[in-house]
């Protein structure tokens, strides 16, 4: 019997923001797809893109990162500095020929459970759809 | 020009105004000039200025803290100064540039596996990017050994060529290429802004990435060295000059330059005043890939 292809996705939240908005998510009872991994960070600008490059590498099929909207940043700034090396990274892997459903940006605040579930929908199927990473994945996954 | 860089190195030494000049002295191997030490005022002589001179000096300046360094620079190697400067890891006053307007650099590779001389100076073995070159005069310097040349601003047609493929043929042309690193890492020791102590392939906790040269490993360490060179790369090509495998390593970082430019129009290298372009923000800067 065929499996059905379940991607894995790893889901960098911010703390402050997108963290709290899956838990209202969840105490709201949202369905959303079960594949996302939530590691919750301090802030997006805590993100160094090189987690992003690690994931990828460790055959993460997708890397989805949010934090609070722009002027919401409980570190007043972290998430303008985040903006730019999101931008540049995105547009690097894109260049090499990694596909950009990949990786994910999102901006979402505490309040939006709801928003939270649809971007996890439509990250998890955009993800599913492009299938399991085979560029540049180290050989021996650790995960699997 | 030549004599010019001479009697400058020679008068700056005689002075005491730095304690030893980097420069270039005719190389031991056709097409290539060396980089030369030079600290006793009678050695200026030996300094040249040619179309091989591939180096850029700038990564020299950091083994010599605690000495006053004079340098000929060139507009690569003038804009890798200013954001070593940038930095903080040279104090400005520690620098004498003697600048060099710089017509670009020839591939010395190319020209010997076509049997190519010295004498065979030719526009079409200009490398890549000294043909799309934005700076050829120098940004700072305190003496300038010739005449001002005309600047073009920086172009980017490889790029944009390699942009309007599709996804497969770019992923084609990336893992042609890196495939052949061998992670000898010639191009961190060439560039003059992988200054970091201790790289982050060296790095064991964490432990960014694995030793091997799979094609992950290979793939990730040039990506991962031109995004640290993110808005900070001068666009120099030593890294590609210094590697043994001929990797279009530039492909990444003029990539970044790119983008650099158009998103935030930020150069970098020019202004010692300047912030780097990922230590700071606008409230409009370019958010429509977010959700």
């Amino acid at each position: 019997m065929c499996k059905e292809f379940e991607p894995k996705i790893a889901a960098f939240l911010c703390n402050w923001c997108s963290y709290a908005g899956a838990d209202l998510a969840g105490v709201s009872r949202l369905q959303y797809p079960p594949y996302t991994r939530v590691i919750r960070v301090p802030c997006s600008g805590r993100i160094n893109p090189f987690y992003i490059m690690r994931g990828l590498y460790e055959g993460i099929d997708g890397i989805w990162v949010s934090g609070c909207h722009p002027g919401d940043c409980h570190y007043q700034t972290g998430n303008y500095y985040a903006r730019r090396r999101f931008a540049l990274i995105k547009n690097l892997l894109e260049f090499i020929g990694i596909k950009k459903e990949r990786i994910q940006f999102s901006w979402v605040s505490a309040s939006e459970g709801g928003k939270f579930a649809e971007v996890a929908t439509k990250v998890s199927n955009e993800v599913k759809k492009v299938g399991p990473v085979e560029k540049l994945v180290r050989e021996k996954r650790i995960y699997d | 020009m030549i004599e010019n860089i001479r009697r400058e190195a020679e008068k700056i030494l005689k002075e005491g105004v730095v304690d030893l000049v980097i420069g270039f002295e005719e190389g031991t191997i056709p097409l290539k000039s060396t980089p030369v030490f030079i600290e006793k005022p009678e050695e200026a002589q030996k300094l040249v200025w040619n179309s091989f001179c591939e180096n850029n000096l700038a990564v020299y300046i950091n083994r010599f803290k605690d000495k006053k360094v004079g340098i000929v620079a060139n507009g690569c190697c003038s804009r890798a100064i200013v954001n070593l400067i940038i930095e903080g890891q040279i104090k400005r006053e520690d620098v004498y540039i003697i600048g060099v307007p710089c017509e670009g650099m020839l591939d010395r590779r190319k020209m010997l596996r076509e049997g190519k001389t010295e004498k065979d100076v030719d526009e079409s073995y200009l490398y890549t990017n000294c043909r799309y070159c934005g700076h050829r005069n120098p940004v700072i310097y305190d003496y300038l050994a010739g005449e001002k040349l005309e600047e073009h601003s920086a172009q980017y047609p490889d790029i944009k060529e390699m942009e309007s493929l599709t996804e497969e043929e770019r992923w084609q042309k990336f893992s042609e290429e890196v495939n052949r690193c061998i992670r000898c890492y010639a191009c961190r020791q060439a560039c003059p802004m992988c200054y970091c102590e201790v790289c982050f392939v060296d790095v064991n906790n964490p432990k960014w990435l694995e030793g091997g040269v799979t094609e992950a490993d290979v793939g990730y360490w040039n990506l991962g060295r031109a995004y640290h060179l993110a808005g900070r790369c001068v666009d120099c090509g030593a890294c590609e000059r210094a590697c043994p495998m001929e990797i279009k390593i530039l492909n990444l970082t003029r990539k970044l330059n790119k983008d650099v430019k158009e998103l935030y129009n930020y150069e970098p290298g020019i202004d010692i005043n300047e912030k780097p372009v990922l230590g700071e923000f606008t409230y409009e800067d370019k958010e429509d890939f977010i959700r």
